[in-house]
């Protein structure tokens, strides 16, 4: 599934590359994952994400050991298609349930911090 | 020869419409699919809260209506197609990621062909998408100056289709005409209000400007925010002259980045610098399986189409004899369109029931804010008007009147001529009595027409008229008077 790896664009993006080759995972990598993901990381923390994505990434390397020349491509392990159900209504949740682990609300709505559109 | 500014550039769009389906329950849950006639957070569940562990089953209504739409856009509908997960972080977007279809969608590398007076051009449709919608925010400031934001899911993981033209699009005109035209398809189809007021139809652009000899580049700016096609068309006019002027200052200083268009200011604003595609992160979706389509099933699916508008026009043109803009005007519903099939069955007569539709119904109906299916005058009612008219019991100008009163008050043609006695006076000896009358009582008129003043008939027959209240016949009026002149 090369065209899902994430950190392949992210690659081509940077203009110099990190010079010690120790890490497959840069610090740039690092950073750009934890601002998609809205993460604050101080400057000790990307350096152990760094070392362990790293290291979880290059483990999951070693599925490009395997020979996959004659295995067509695929997305779902489960030999199933076509699960679909008829276009019929039934009850939603009672609305004390919906709201029962909300962190705050007002009304009947889930209130949360002030979204900023950027 | 100097070039104008206009000529100097070219404008690049690329639309994306996203379309509500008219679906009973939810995309992905049995939720019901009415957000909105609902009160907040009472049709949500654990699929479309997000809730851990919950897992989402296709609604096979949802691959019925994508498929019906891309064979309505002329798509290619690839036999395998599968969702992916579109990662990004937001409150409406319980999941962390919407579900959605990245590189395999049910319809792919279709066309749309605007209409004649549109320019007439066609349009590449690069997919037709299946995702799910999000949640609704509202953004509050409290009277202690504290900002927050409201969480409503009933919309979320309502079943939206996306549709995406190529960038072929090269006027804001046009990027409005091609809206309405797939607005005036989803509603044919049936599966979607296509509303723009309610968001059921929503509209984002890709607009770039360029120097006519140049290779289009790769900034792009996109505007979003525009609830009618009317707002589609002028954002994009701002969006092209912004650009234009920044081109024409000689420093490139555009950036790739989202505009919001502001309504009421009439101006687009920077709302943020786009980012790239890659960064959500799409992966298969792991709890939904694919879906493999069979032949006999998009056949099935193709032989459920009812006649699209372009056909209906091309009919409407050949078996009625209508111009072109009068078929347009009539199959721009299939409402509309059935008013006037059923109409012209009875009254034998569709020309004369397109004229009545294009320039009498439709403008009442728009005046009176009033949907065809709502009309007072049912299409047996407007041919029985036209029969009496056609079989000279009442004049047309005449019908103008019994028409408005039956539009008013939904009485039929011959009970309102029957009322008001407004039947028209075709009777050959009442009328000569009252020519003989109007030719006794205007000597100066007969003289002038006697000396070879042609014209003056007309104003003879304005006196008939004036004494018959205007329900004399005019065309058994003029003979008479013809006949008469000459004996006199």
């Amino acid at each position: 599934m090369r065209r899902y790896n994430q950190f392949e664009a992210t690659k081509g993006k940077r203009a110099v590359k990190d010079s010690d080759h120790t890490t497959t995972i840069t610090r740039a990598d690092v950073q750009h994952v934890a601002n998609l993901a809205r993460l604050a990381l101080s400057a000790e923390e990307e350096e152990r994400f760094q070392h362990q994505l790293s290291a979880v990434f290059e483990h999951f390397q070693k599925l490009s050991d395997l020979d996959t020349e004659q295995i067509p491509p695929t997305a779902q392990v489960i030999p199933l298609t076509n699960v679909m159900r008829p276009d019929a209504v039934e009850p939603s949740l009672p609305e004390q349930d919906v709201l029962a682990n909300a962190p705050d609300r007002e009304g009947d709505q889930f209130r949360v911090r002030a979204i900023l559109e950027f | 020869m100097e070039t104008t500014v206009a000529e100097k550039y070219r404008t690049v769009i690329g639309l994306e419409f996203h379309v509500q389906l008219l679906t009973e329950s939810k995309m992905f849950c049995r939720c019901s699919a009415q957000y909105a006639a609902n009160p907040p957070n009472t049709v949500v569940c654990p699929v479309c809260l997000g809730l851990p562990g919950a897992l989402p089953v296709i609604n096979e209504k949802v691959i019925e209506c994508i498929v019906m739409t891309g064979m309505a856009l002329n798509c290619n509908i690839p036999e395998f197609a599968k969702f992916d997960r579109k990662n990004y972080p937001y409150p409406d977007l319980p999941k962390g990621y919407q579900i959605s279809q990245y590189d395999l969608p049910f319809c792919v590398a279709g066309s749309l062909e605007l209409d004649e007076e549109d320019g007439g051009r066609t349009i590449g449709i690069t997919r037709v998408h299946q995702e799910e919608d999000t949640a609704k925010s509202t953004h509050v400031t409290a009277p202690s100056g504290e900002r927050y934001s409201l969480v409503d899911f009933n919309r979320s993981g309502v079943p939206l289709m996306e549709v995406v033209t190529e960038p072929d699009v090269a006027s804001p005109e046009e990027a409005a005409a091609l809206g309405r035209k797939l607005r005036q398809i989803v509603r044919y189809l049936g599966i979607s209000t296509g509303n723009m007021e309610d968001g059921a139809m929503r509209c984002d652009a890709n607009i770039s400007v360029w120097p006519a000899d140049a290779p289009t580049g790769n900034i792009k700016v996109e505007v979003k925010n525009m609830n009618s096609f009317r707002a589609v068309e002028r954002a994009l006019f701002f969006e092209q002259e912004r650009q234009t002027r920044i081109l024409e200052s000689g420093a490139d200083t555009r950036v790739t980045e989202t505009r919001g268009w502001v309504e009421t200011t009439g101006e687009t604003v920077s709302q943020r610098i786009k980012e790239a595609a890659h960064d959500y992160r799409y992966f298969p979706e792991p709890d939904l399986p694919p879906l493999q389509l069979t032949q006999d099933w998009i056949e099935t699916v193709r032989a459920s189409l009812p006649e699209l508008p372009a056909a209906k026009k091309q009919r409407f043109m050949a078996e009625y004899d209508l111009s072109a803009y009068d078929a347009g005007l009539l199959t721009q519903s299939r409402d509309l369109a059935a008013y006037f099939e059923a109409a012209s069955d009875r009254a034998k007569n569709a020309k004369a029931v397109a004229n009545w539709m294009s320039r009498n119904l439709l403008r009442r109906l728009n005046e009176s804010d009033t949907e065809i299916t709502e009309c007072r005058i049912s299409p047996e009612a407007l041919a029985e008007m036209i029969t009496l008219i056609e079989s000279g019991e009442i004049s047309n100008r005449m019908a103008q009147e019994v028409f408005d009163q039956m539009f008013d008050t939904g009485k039929s043609a011959p009970a309102i001529v029957k009322e008001q006695g407004l039947a028209q006076i075709s009777d050959e000896s009442e009328l000569e009595g009252i020519v003989a009358q109007v030719i006794a009582e205007n000597p100066a008129a007969v003289q002038d027409f006697n000396q070879g003043k042609k014209r003056a008939i007309g104003f003879l027959v304005g006196q008939v008229m004036k004494a018959t209240r205007g329900k004399a016949n005019p065309g058994i009026v003029n003979q008479k008077l013809q006949e008469q002149l000459r004996q006199s």
